[in-house]
């Protein structure tokens, strides 16, 4: 039934018809939407044969979740920035266990200094833990891809992070098409775990591995990623026959068919971005937009064919390796390897700094006159940079760095 | 009626208010009550850390196309500005188009307001007034002004019937609570709608 509701009550929705027989909650901004909806689902008996379990830290959740699924429970939770960090050792972990338990990360900023916007950094923190990250576009697509994440996770029997954009889709209401429960049924078949505690037929899950076995453990796990580049785009179009809607599989494409241009990104990032496109074609040639919907497994050979024939790629994402530049382009640039094309990586929305289309324009202008440098900060004031440069080259002691811009920008606005 | 806004492009409406009266709701409502006629709709709020009292801003987009766009409203169509107190505090008519909609929650005249300036251009019966918070301490009993802006809105703009805003707080507000929200907003509309 189509809806106008907020993201979070979309994604608590589609989860409870996926039937979760554990949900794990310890609130973060800005995922506590979806597990107080989730509780409330639960609460009120809408979503029937749950136990859900408020426990006292991120940590704890993902432990919780960990046990519940090694017992063979269907197991959720949701976290976003810190509440990621703080779990950090249970994601490795519930990835090294294969156990298919789904966690939403509501997209978030890392501090310090603290910041309670939308980025990625959280999600790239876990990049190399061994979770499927798949990325949404739209509070649909986010609602579609849990359902398609509970399918994917079992296949498999490994862990799935959905993003979605904290704030910009968590705190948005728009309107979600939530599927009736006997469609997710037919769609997502009970959970029959690949390994299971169970003390009528006892065996230990969680083994120290030494060095004879844990290169071939880790391998396993890499070639488990590599069977999901062809499992996610095999529920992509199960999902579409069944719901009769384009969510999910291994990215999006817009225009890209004899564009020289490509823009690459991830998110909610790719709505405005096409809308920016479009409006740019009225004045220049076409350029395109590829929306990568699954990011780890990162689909190398995929993204090869459909970026084959053009001759410029600009990756926007909302995060940065520090000291390095780009991530999701470091990615695309291996993966792109031997081609005759360029690649340029745009760093765009940190901490929730707006995207907007005159930004995206702009840059897109220059990019077009090949004028773009290869690492690109969208909207950096550097007015505002070079002042705190000009104060630390006076020497020792000239204070907290962030503090000092929050000083700059009461006497200098916001502007260059 | 006040207005016909017609949605041969994207109506996007800025609103404008503290933290405590209901700014993110009231967006929200708008969204609902647009996606009750038929439309696509975007409410989002500005992302703050909400602290009573702090200015907050809340944003929806009305179209009849599905809607991509995920910036913040640069150049609103309308606003609702739910405080005066934030006319002298933040600049609430920023990016507002020469044919924009403007309501304001205040007893109060534009030169009372001193806004002449700001508001001067804009075409007759574009800038309306209406003492909301008046309105919802008599039938709510608590200073919340959403919804009867919402009322007024519909009337100011002609974007929405009346009944789709009612079904919208309804959807929010139950019971009493709702009852004396659709009320305070139906007060508001009809102030508006069918002048004295």
């Amino acid at each position: 039934m189509l809806k106008q509701i907020e993201g979070s009550r979309g994604v608590a929705e589609a989860v409870a018809l996926c039937r979760p027989e554990v949900i794990c909650a310890y609130p973060i901004s800005p995922q506590t939407h979806i597990v107080e909806a989730c509780g409330e689902l639960v609460k009120s008996g809408e979503l029937e044969n749950c136990e859900y379990i408020n426990v006292e830290s991120e940590f704890a959740a993902l432990s919780v979740a960990i046990g519940a699924s090694a017992a063979g429970a269907r197991s959720y939770t949701a976290t976003a920035s810190q509440g990621l960090l703080f779990m950090a050792e249970a994601v490795y972990n519930a990835a090294g266990l294969g156990l298919p338990i789904v966690m939403t990360i509501g997209n978030r900023a890392i501090g310090a200094p603290i910041n309670i916007w939308n980025d990625h950094s959280d999600a790239m923190s876990m990049r190399d833990a061994g979770w499927i990250q798949l990325y949404a576009e739209t509070n649909q697509e986010a609602a579609d891809l849990h359902i398609q994440a509970f399918r994917l996770a079992e296949r498999l029997s490994c862990p799935v992070m959905v993003c979605m954009d904290g704030f910009i889709l968590t705190h948005a209401y728009e309107g979600i098409d939530i599927p009736d429960q006997a469609e997710v049924d037919a769609f997502l078949p009970p959970f029959v775990p690949q390994q299971v505690l169970d003390p009528a037929d006892p065996y230990s899950i969680g083994a120290m591995v030494g060095p004879e076995a844990f290169t071939e453990v880790r391998y396993l796990a890499h070639d488990k990623q590599i069977q999901a580049l062809e499992v996610i785009p095999e529920i992509q179009s199960a999902f579409e026959e069944q719901f009769g809607r384009d969510s999910g599989g291994l990215f999006h494409t817009h225009h890209c068919d004899g564009a020289a241009t490509i823009v690459v990104t991830m998110g909610s990032l790719a709505g405005t971005l096409k809308d920016a496109v479009d409006e740019l074609a009225e004045e220049g040639p076409r350029v395109g937009v590829l929306t990568l919907s699954c990011y780890r497994p990162f689909p190398k050979a995929e993204l090869r064919e459909a970026l084959k024939k053009a001759k410029r790629i600009i990756v926007v994402e909302k995060c940065l390796a520090t000291g390095f530049g780009g991530i999701v382009s470091t990615d695309l640039r291996m993966a792109l390897q031997g081609m005759e094309l360029i690649v340029k990586t745009v760093v765009a929305g940190l901490g929730g700094r707006p995207v907007t289309r005159p930004a995206l324009k702009s840059m897109l202008r220059r990019a077009l006159k090949g004028e773009l440098a290869d690492l690109h900060f969208l909207d950096l004031n550097r007015g505002m940079v070079d002042r705190e440069l000009a104060n630390q080259r006076k020497g020792i002691a000239t204070g907290p760095t962030a503090e000092n811009l929050l000083k700059d920008v009461a006497i200098h606005g916001t502007g260059a | 009626m006040g207005g016909t806004a017609n949605l041969a492009d994207m109506f996007q409406v800025r609103l404008h208010g503290r933290g405590g009266q209901g700014v993110v709701t009231a967006a929200e409502m708008l969204s609902v009550a647009a996606f009750l006629e038929g439309r696509h709709a975007q409410a989002f709020p500005s992302f703050g850390s909400e602290r009573t009292g702090a200015p907050v801003v809340s944003f929806c987009r009305i179209d009849d196309k599905p809607i991509r766009l995920r910036e913040p409203i640069l150049e609103p169509d309308a606003l609702i500005i739910q405080d005066t107190t934030l006319l002298a505090a933040v600049q609430v008519f920023q990016g507002l188009g020469p044919d924009g909609y403007v309501l304001i929650n205040t007893a109060k005249s534009v030169e009372d307001l001193g806004i002449e300036a700001a508001v001067g251009g804009l075409p007759e019966g574009r800038v309306r007034m209406v003492p909301a918070t008046d309105l919802a301490l008599r039938h709510v009993g608590r200073p919340v002004p959403n919804a009867a802006l919402l009322g007024a809105f519909a009337a100011v703009s002609g974007l929405l019937r009346f009944d789709s805003v009612e079904k919208a707080i309804r959807e929010k507000f139950k019971g009493p609570i709702g009852d004396g929200n659709v009320e305070a907003a139906r007060a508001a509309f009809e102030a508006i709608a069918v002048p004295a």
